[in-house]
């Protein structure tokens, strides 16, 4: 080790495959992965965050979990959004396409995308 | 991409109640569930409860799952790494009913009664990272310390640095560490050394084994800072043979690290070279007395030796030299990448920052905790501990193992502190916590340690190897019930003669146990020697077990126990025991259904 960029190289590098022990994330992408929840698709929206929220680097900023089943089945794959004081946003019939615009606008951009969520079904 | 980490205890506590085969088992488990690619299972340090070992836990959720077993581990990967749904019933849940009801998170460690008053410093990284991984140590902040001193620090910095933080020596003396390591600093020498003492040989004691099995990189980030701040090129780790982990673990760290060019000549381009060397111990209690360890180290029969001169002016190889407890190294990376005043805004006004106990005896959660100096016994126990088992009341905790003394309930409120301890007659000692019930008796617990201390005397003074063995056959006397008040004077007489008179701390601290005992429980003594009773039905020589005729149904079951045939009686009929044949071992009393038995 000849320098302290050389330490803080590594330290970058490895500092995403640790951060999730964390777990301490301002913001919460839980992703329901209930029976209903996989056969919908949940496995692919679940990785495809985690990808992305790696790649706009936000890792240590969201926490991306998953849960069981939400109870709105046929609206599978759901993925519900928590933040602190703010109340919680819940997205329905999710891809990975959906999951990428999420993280860009929603978690990066600080604005719900209106047409995804539970909210706009029901109404 | 990974997106949940299995965290499974790969300490001593939870590789003895079987970790081992669960981080194969999980392997196996995700790969054939096809989440190789999403789910990586580490093997980390101690997290700390190890009554509840094999410890599991998963991140990011931080889910706590206790004593795991293989045939568990396939419903944990379907459940909870496919399906999101936590395995109820493995969940630890010490935690506060609201928490476990907050809509839509689930019981994290952090939440639990045992750990959220826990202030982790010295154990930051034990659970937490792979202790076999640099990369891992480096993420969190690792090396950044000793980067920062040799880039951007004199020597003479360092020491001022742990000066200001008020760090004070955690292997039991309390001694400041700055003010060490300034002796050690102002000797000139063509070689100067730096020394870990890893001796832990206190019954009941595991804080140091943790911290060298869940975060080796962080003792040997710190004695460089150390060989830096003195003036020392080399340092040794004087560890215990019998910490097989811990010495695996810390052998593999140094490889890696003289591998990254952190331990060997001219680290960080700064001119500075520093190497370690481990050495083993081979058990004798008395190698963790400073002196004793370096002569040890040098190749001698541990036996201490006179002070002065002290090791910052002759220590090692005749060299001055800076000795220190794991637990100290493990403080001091953190204090300088934070600051002293960061360290010191923790903890009472003259002991600064937090400090490990090993939590054993009567207690429900037996492990390790960090807790801040200044927190009382009573949070210890009750809030982190959770309490005492079946119901008992508590009577007193043994500190600082065979040198310490023990905290009757009356004081259970006083904040725990160097100082503090020492005035009540105790020592904060390295960490090992006792606690004892109402079914432990004081004489035979001051005895039990005075037993270790006598057997571990190495010999060298007259006061310890004569005068510890007189000690134990008076008490001997007094639990056999042929003790005369006479005799706990002349027991106390002893104890204060041995303290003033011995060579080193084994022999000085030795009569700790009897003088605490002897200031808290004298009546315990008393009733002894003057009624020729133990007042908790330990002592069987003071024992008697008898029969209450009224409660007796004559079943028979306890004469069919009794390996002596003690007892006798017919069908249906009150039994008796015949006093003189009985041999107090108590299985009549374990079998009696109808609680006929007494004894006293």
């Amino acid at each position: 080790m000849k320098s302290l960029a050389e330490l803080a190289a590594i330290r970058e590098k490895m500092k995403d495959k640790v951060v999730l022990r964390e777990g301490s994330g301002e913001i919460r992408v839980v992703v329901g992965m209930a029976t209903c929840g996989i056969a919908a698709g949940a496995r692919p929206v679940l990785n495809a965050f985690v990808e992305e929220v790696s790649k706009a680097g936000l890792a240590d900023k969201v926490t991306v979990s998953q849960t069981g089943c939400i109870g709105v089945c046929q609206y599978e794959p759901v993925v519900e959004i928590f933040e602190a004081d703010k109340e919680k946003v819940t997205y329905i019939k999710m891809t990975p396409e959906k999951a990428a615009e999420v993280v860009e606008k929603h978690l990066k951009g600080g604005k719900a995308i209106q047409e995804y969520t539970i909210s706009n079904a029901i109404s | 991409m990974i997106r949940s980490h299995v965290l499974i205890c790969g300490g001593t506590g939870c590789t003895s109640s079987g970790s081992k085969v669960l981080i194969s088992t999980f392997e196996s488990e995700i790969e054939k569930n096809g989440l190789a690619e999403e789910v990586k299972v580490v093997q980390t340090g101690c997290f700390g409860l190890c009554a509840l070992g094999p410890v599991v836990i998963i991140y990011p959720e931080g889910t706590f799952y206790s004593r795991v077993q293989e045939s568990d581990v396939a419903e944990i990967v379907s459940e909870h790494l496919l399906k999101g749904r936590l395995v109820d019933r493995l969940v630890y849940k010490d935690a506060d009913e609201s928490v476990i009801e907050e809509a839509g998170k689930t019981i994290s460690l952090n939440d639990t009664n045992f750990y959220k008053t826990q202030k982790r410093v010295a154990l930051r990284n034990c659970g937490l990272i792979d202790p076999e991984n640099i990369d891992e140590y480096i993420a969190m902040d690792g090396y950044a310390a000793l980067g920062k001193v040799l880039t951007e620090m004199k020597p003479e910095e360092v020491v001022q640095i742990v000066k200001d933080s008020g760090l004070r020596g955690r292997g039991g003396g309390g001694f400041p560490t700055g003010l060490k390591w300034s002796f050690t600093a102002a000797n000139a020498a063509d070689q100067k050394y730096v020394v870990c003492n890893a001796d832990e040989g206190d019954p009941g004691a595991f804080m140091d084994r943790s911290v060298l099995e869940g975060d080796p990189h962080c003792l040997i980030e710190a004695m460089a800072i150390c060989g830096y701040a003195t003036g020392a090129t080399e340092g040794y780790v004087y560890v215990r043979a019998e910490y097989p982990i811990a010495v695996k673990r810390l052998q593999m760290a140094i490889d890696q690290a003289r591998e990254y060019g952190l331990l060997g000549k001219n680290i960080f381009d700064s001119g500075f070279d520093f190497d370690l060397f481990i050495r083993l111990g081979a058990g004798a209690f008395v190698c963790g007395e400073e002196t004793a360890l370096m002569t040890s180290i040098e190749g001698n029969r541990g036996e201490p030796r006179p002070r002065p001169p002290y090791p910052a002016v002759k220590g090692l190889f005749g060299k001055p030299t800076t000795e220190n407890n794991v637990e100290t190294f493990a403080n001091i990376p953190q204090i300088i990448l934070k600051g002293a005043d960061w360290f010191a805004s923790m903890g009472t006004e003259k002991s600064k920052g937090t400090k490990v106990f090993a939590l054993g005896g009567k207690i429900e959660n037996t492990g390790l905790v960090e807790i801040p100096m200044g927190t009382t016994l009573r949070e210890i126990i009750y809030d982190i501990g959770g309490g005492i088992p079946n119901g008992k009341k508590f009577k007193a905790a043994q500190t600082g193992g065979p040198s310490g003394g023990c905290i009757p309930v009356s004081l259970i409120d006083t904040p725990i502190d160097y100082d503090n301890l020492t005035a009540i007659g105790c020592m904060m000692g390295s960490g090992g916590l006792i606690v004892m019930d109402e079914d432990n008796c004081m004489v035979d617990i001051a005895k039990f340690f005075l037993d270790f201390t006598v057997d571990e005397s190495c010999g060298k003074c007259a006061p310890c190897r004569i005068g510890t063995k007189r000690m134990m056959e008076l008490l001997e006397k007094i639990t056999d019930g042929n003790g005369t008040l006479e005799d706990i004077d002349k027991l106390e007489e002893l104890a204060y003669y041995i303290k003033e008179n011995s060579l080193c701390g084994l022999g000085q601290t030795a009569p700790n146990p009897v003088l605490a005992t002897l200031k808290f429980f004298r009546e315990e003594y008393i009733a002894h020697v003057v009624d020729k009773k133990c007042p908790a039905g330990v002592c069987k020589s003071l024992l008697n077990y008898s029969i209450v005729e009224d409660k007796c149904k004559g079943c028979t079951l306890c004469a069919r126990k009794c390996p002596v045939g003690a007892i006798s009686g017919t069908v249906k009929n009150p039994h008796t025991i015949d006093t003189t044949k009985c041999i107090k071992c108590g299985a009549c009393m374990d079998s009696c259904k109808f609680g006929a038995i007494i004894k006293g």
